[in-house]
């Protein structure tokens, strides 16, 4: 028989003291979801300068598709924000997959570990990534 | 036996296609990053190139897909963070409809943006 307990409501920020694991995991899935999602719109918006190439100027990658991701890249602070963005979708894939778990009632008992280690392992990931994102060209 | 807490209708399809997008999306988005980051890194990234991997069939329809799953895995996730925070009503409604349209207009653009970058029509 499975058990509740009544710890109030996550959605009552004000009381974040007493958060245990699975509510920290709760708030940060929603802040790493709204990052990605809106990610997604500026994605695309960056993206659609492919639209309408001209055909000549992309032979020499002096289109503006290249230019404008070359012309971002060259930025550091796009280089970081890359890595903040790397850290929240290795978290929301980490965490969904602890979430997918709890759905199908595995492991429901390590629950807060699994979530501990969905942070440890994003952590490792970014870390050990952070220079593959800073090489390359910068102007 | 505990009390249901979740932002979603018991029996409704949308936590369904919410966990079935995210399967999907645990492996294409792991894809996306290590293709465009760690195979080809990201300041190298030209049109030419792009057209290159978006022309093969089999990598346009992953990312057409990748494109659809995302925005209906994004879109679905605000609406029930919102209704999570106590959204309801005529407000609910709205917000709603707003999402989906914004959703259908991402998906729109998405779709010009992919064909765009192939040489296949």
């Amino acid at each position: 028989m499975s058990q509740s307990y009544n710890r109030g409501t996550v959605e009552d920020f004000g009381r974040w003291r007493e958060f245990t694991a699975g509510m920290w995991a709760w708030i940060f899935h929603k802040f790493t979801g709204w990052v990605l999602v809106g990610y997604l719109f500026t994605h695309i918006a960056v993206l659609s300068t492919a639209i309408n190439v001209d055909p000549a100027a992309a032979q020499s990658s002096a289109d503006i598709y290249t230019n404008t991701i070359a012309g971002l890249e060259s930025l550091l602070v796009v280089r970081f924000l890359e890595v903040g963005l790397l850290a929240v979708a290795v978290f929301h894939i980490l965490n969904g997959i602890r979430l997918l778990m709890v759905d199908l009632g595995v492991g429901l008992e390590s629950q807060d570990k699994s979530f501990y280690a969905s942070l440890v392992l994003t952590g490792a990931i970014v870390v050990a990534s952070v220079p593959t994102f800073l090489g390359g060209k910068l102007v | 036996m505990a009390e249901h807490y979740s932002s979603f209708e018991r029996g409704g399809r949308r936590w369904l296609f919410q966990r079935l997008t995210a399967v999907f999306l645990i492996g294409v988005l792991a894809f996306h990053f290590v293709l465009l980051h760690f195979v080809n890194h990201a300041a190298d990234i030209t049109f030419l190139g792009t057209q290159a991997r978006m022309s093969q069939v089999g990598y346009f329809a992953t990312m057409w897909l990748f494109l659809v799953t995302a925005t209906f895995h994004g879109v679905n996730g605000v609406y029930n963070a919102l209704v999570n925070q106590g959204l309801t009503g005529s407000q609910k409604n709205a917000v709603k409809y707003l999402l989906v349209v914004a959703g259908l207009l991402l998906v729109v653009q998405g779709t010009r943006v992919a064909l765009a970058m192939t040489n296949l029509v």
